[in-house]
Formats: C-alpha cells, structure tokens, sequence
C-alpha cells in the first residue's frame, strides 16, 4: 500500500501520535511548533482525501486489513471529505494564530499540556468524522469531549470551572445515550458497521427497539450538537475557555454534531425512516426556529461579547437543523452549506475576539468603546464577519441564508421564511451593538489605549474573512458539494 | 427468553440508571453527580453485558461438544466504555478539586452564589478602572 490509500488513517493519527510528543518535548515553544505541524499534515491529508474521494463513491479503508463487517472501516465519502477539510482547516490557522494567545492566557508550565489537549480534541473531531463504525464514533466523541472539558477549564476566569463542568455532565450524558442507542441497533442487527447497519435497519425497522434507540440517538446528538433546549452548557463553556479553544470549537465541534446527526439519521435510518416514519422532521423544525429567535435574542443582551456570539452560535445551530427540518434535498443541502459557512464566519469572529481579548485582557462590550479605530484591522473582522452572520450579500452567510430560504419557499412554508428573515434581523441588532460602541462610542477617559494586533493573529483572522468573502462568491466548492452530498442523503434513502 | 425473568438484567438497569440521572439532577453537590454520573453510566454497561448473553450458551472458548457461545463482542465494546467511564470520572474529579480550590465549596449553589456575588461587584465598579493586566 502506497502513502496515498493511507491518508483516511493519516488523518486521524497524526495529531493522536503529536499529542503525546507534546507532552514529551514539554517546552512551550517546541509543543506549539509539534502541534501546528501535525495540524498542517492533517490539512494536507484532508485535502488529498478530498481531491481522492469519488463523486458518488467513497473511500474505504480497512484498519488492520481486517474486511468490514467484521474489522474496523474508515469510510470518507464527499460530506466526510468536506467536514475533515474543514475541522483540519480551521485546526491550521488556530494553531498559526496560537502562539502569542496561548503565551499570553496560560501559565508557561502547562502550555506543552495544553497542547497535547488540543491535538487530542482535535484528532477526536476527525475520528468521528471519518470512522465508519458505529461504535468507534463514540469512542472517538469521548476522545474529543474529554479533551475539551480539558481545554475549557483552562479558561483565566474561574467560571470556566464550573463551566467545563456543567459540560461534562451534560456531554456525558449525551454520549452515553448515544451508546445506549447503538447498542439498541446493535441488538436487533448484529452490526455496529454503517454500512452494514443501513443495509439491514430497514427491515427491521418497524420494531420498538430501533424506534427506541433512534430516540435515544436524537436526544444524545441533540446534546452534543447543542440542539434549542439542549444548549445550556454551551454559551459558558465558550464564553469562559481560552480564546483560541473558543476559536476552535466553535468552528468545529458543533460542526462535526451535526455531521454525526446527518449520517446517522439520514445515512443510516435513511430519510424514509427519519423523516417520514418518524417525525424527527417536525421536531427540527420546531426546534429549530425556537432556537433562532430565542439564542437570537438573548445574544442582544449579552454584556460579554464572547458569550453574545456563543448564543449567536445556538441560533446558527437552528439554521442548520432547520435545514435538515425542511426534509428535501434543498433543504438539506442549505444545512450542509450552512455547516461550511458558518464554521467560516464563527471561526473569524471568535478569533478576532482572541485578539481583542489579547490586547484588553477581556472582551465586554464597554472595553470595545472606540475600538475601530484603535485596532481597526481587528474590528474589521470582526464587522465583516458579523456581517456574514447576518447574511449580507457577498458573505458565505449570505449564500446560506438564501439557500435555507429558497429550500423552505420551495415548501410554501412562508412563516418559515419569515422567522428566518426575523433571526436574521436580530443578529443584525447584535451586530449593530457591537459596532456602535467600537467606531461611535469614545473610550472611557483613562482607559487603556490598545495597539493593533500582532501580525501572527491578524494573518489567520484575515484569511478567514477572506475566506468569508471567497467562498461566498465562488459556490462551487461549498454549493457543489453540499448540493451531491444532500442528493446522496436524501435520495439515498428514497 | 420472554416475560418478566428474562428482562430482569434489563428492568436492574433502567433502574440504575434512573437512580443515577436522578442524582445527576437533583443533587448540589458536585462530587454526588459525579457519582450519579457513574451510575447512569454503569447501568448502560450492564445493558450490554447482558445482551451478548445468548440463552444456554458458553464462554466463547473452543471446547469440544459445545455449539453455542454467548457474544463476546459487547463485552469487549464495553471494556472500552468503561475506560472512557473510569476517564470521565477522573476529568470530573479534577475539575472538582480545581472548583474547590477557586471557589472554597463544591455546592452548586454556593458556586453560583459567589458567581452572582462576583458579577454584582464587577457592574458596581468603575468601568475604567477595572481593566486587567494589560500594559
């Protein structure tokens, strides 16, 4: 076997084995230059993984040499490819960013920790994303789960004890219903492979035992992915965690929920079942808009600005189930484009914060008064990327936004559309707060004058932001993928 | 296996896993939810446990004369669940003594009492003048 049939393992084990060199090497500096290599090889992984995935196909690969059923199997079709470039991705420019950040927010003796956490969390991201095993996908889910209770704890403020806490308890709970639910479709099947589960539920299916655990699945997932009445551990948990463990998270882990929440529901129950025979399609919906007007408006009295977009960040989640809600092809692919995008914008956004947080020490909204002209390159980001959040024409937001309206028009659902244009109208409230104080409001008399950025930090942000701007003019990366992927998905089953 | 004394192993560990989400709810103190947690944990491991056992069957051991094995498989699945278990609880354990030593309580109300406390000081205060260790 050549290097090239190894890249969906490659991927995974690269920042699994970095994470204990860290440790090992101990040194700040050296830990850092360990964790961002393995970030990069990753990235490079995942984009030959993508370049490699067939259209319609997907890439195979037998841990051990062991044939599926019985052993282990990677599995990285187009959606995979697409989620693994963008958990890698954004990996990259946190670590990049990383360095002065972590300087600055974590005692020098457990920054080489820090590190190897990090790695961990993130190998556990693509673990999920491309095992094809439905049990490894909740021993990967720990993986990354525990390392960012980790992570979050190592926040300056001590709330981001009881924070990473409260996450715990709820993320524990969250994924031992996973397993409960596994190991339901585990009993009446005999499988734990995807494949092999897909191929045999259906005939099983009308059982209360598969309805159980697909119930116990969606409540599980639902945690995870901070699902509307589900979300409480996730605004302290971002608000509190170091900023580059904001950045990272934010952009990814909810990300990856919901690519657990499409293959599971739709990849392996199959539309049919998930959205037809059971109403799993209503309760997103529902959710879905509860979660876009209520995140929406408690994000506008937030006095913290980080914590302002962690609810932000719910009511985005309600976007994308929303998406999967619509229960059509259109629909699925906005949630899937949605997922792109905003990873996009809340990862430029949240780390732009890090370097507002960098600079002030802390991010709430008096400290921004009069910002846009102290560091005006940072608050640029953070204006262009608020502007994507809410959804203003050339942004990536834009393109999803428009592509959920269309897909819930296409429906006739009209109320719909107007509770997402409504969600959209509160963000921009948000937003507006947020740049009223920084370019029209002066500094306090005797506060701090901050210097611009350091170039290392502003370097990552602008990529993003520039990346929120590229990819919302050229669609056929994020549009073209999200559009086979959603076909795959919904027309698989159907 | 059907009726009552076939699912006794599965009514033990809806029980035990009630008992603990119900201590995972209901208690302040965050050593007894962790505690809780590892209940509702534990009672999932039973669930697998006894679904590999197949009715009359051996340990999967290649003897002669027997034909019937229970599965092994979930009790493997579920020694790594219980590393992921016994690694959650230590994760808890820690954050627990690192609240303690932030906080000086592990009562949930407590810590939420000094939070509040804390905000209160921090709105009161000057806003120019409570900035932190920037230069």
């Amino acid at each position: 076997m050549t290097l090239w049939e190894q890249l969906p393992v490659l991927v995974v084990v690269v920042p699994l084995l970095a994470a204990p060199l860290c440790v090992l090497v101990d040194r700040p500096l050296a830990a850092w230059r360990v964790a961002l290599g393995a970030a990069l090889l990753s990235f490079a992984c995942a984009i030959g993984l993508l370049v490699q995935v067939p259209d319609a196909g997907a890439i195979s690969y037998h841990l051990g040499g062991w044939e599926p059923p019985w052993g282990i199997e990677y599995r990285v079709d187009r959606l995979g490819a697409l989620v693994l470039l963008i958990v890698s991705s954004m990996a990259s420019l946190v670590m990049l960013y990383a360095r002065r950040s972590v300087e600055d927010e974590i005692p020098v003796d457990r920054t080489a920790r820090f590190y190897a956490a990090f790695l961990l969390a993130f190998a556990g991201l693509l673990g999920i994303v491309a095992t094809g095993d439905a049990f490894n996908v909740f021993v990967f889910l720990e993986i990354s789960s525990l390392s960012s209770y980790a992570l979050i704890s190592m926040g300056r403020d001590r709330r981001a004890l009881n924070a990473s806490f409260q996450y715990l308890v709820m993320g524990t709970i969250g994924a031992t219903f996973i397993l409960i639910g596994i190991g339901f479709l585990y009993m009446m099947t005999g499988t734990l492979n995807m494949q092999d589960l897909a191929a045999r539920l259906p005939a099983v299916a009308d059982t209360h035992t598969v309805r159980a655990g697909f119930a116990f699945l969606t409540v599980g997932i639902g945690l995870k992915l901070a699902l509307f009445p589900l979300h409480l551990w996730l605004p302290n948990a971002y608000a509190y965690a170091p900023s580059i463990v904001s950045a990272f998270l934010a952009a990814t882990a909810t990300k990856v929920a919901l690519y657990v929440m499409l293959r599971f529901m739709l990849g392996l129950f199959g539309a049919d079942f998930a959205l037809r025979d059971m109403p799993l399609d209503k309760i997103l919906l529902v959710l879905g808009l509860l979660g876009i007007l209520s995140a929406s408006l408690v994000a506008i009295y937030q006095g913290d600005v980080k914590r302002m977009f962690a609810f932000s960040s719910v009511a985005q989640i309600g976007y994308m189930v929303l998406g999967i809600g619509v229960a059509t092809t259109a629909g699925v692919t906005a949630a899937v484009l949605h997922l792109f995008n905003h990873a996009l914008m809340k990862g430029a956004l949240f780390l732009a914060l890090g370097a507002v947080a960098y600079r002030l020490g802390t991010v709430t909204l008096r400290d921004f008064a009069g910002l846009g002209w102290r560091m005006p390159w940072t608050m640029a980001a953070i204006l262009l990327g608020g502007l994507s959040l809410i959804g203003v024409p050339p942004t990536v937001g834009f393109l999803s936004k428009w592509y959920l309206v269309l897909a819930v028009i296409e429906r006739g659902w009209w109320p719909v559309a107007l509770v997402v244009l409504v969600g959209s109208l509160l963000a921009l409230v948000y937003v507006w707060k947020l740049v009223e104080v920084a370019y029209f409001q002066r500094p306090a008399a005797g506060a701090l004058v901050p210097r611009e950025a350091p170039l290392s930090m502003l370097v990552p942000i602008w990529l993003l932001v520039s990346a929120n701007i590229y990819f919302g003019l050229a669609t056929s990366l994020s549009v073209g993928s999200a559009q086979e992927v959603a076909s795959m998905l919904i027309g698989g089953g159907g | 296996m059907s009726g009552l004394p076939g699912l006794y192993n599965d009514f033990v560990a809806i029980f035990l896993m009630m008992a603990g989400f119900y201590v995972v709810i209901a208690q302040g103190n965050l050593v007894k939810k962790l505690v809780g947690l590892g209940l509702f944990q534990t009672s999932v491991f039973i669930f697998y446990i006894s679904m590999g056992k197949v009715a009359g069957g051996h340990a999967p051991i290649l003897a002669e004369g027997i034909t019937v094995y229970s599965n092994p498989l979930p009790h493997v699945l579920i020694l790594t669940a219980i590393v992921v278990g016994v690694a959650t609880t230590a994760v808890g354990l820690a954050l627990v003594v690192r609240i303690n030593e932030a906080y000086g309580s592990v009562e949930e109300e407590d810590i939420q009492a000094k939070d509040r406390d804390a905000e209160r000081r921090e709105a009161v205060a000057d806003p120019t003048t409570d900035r932190g260790a920037d230069t």
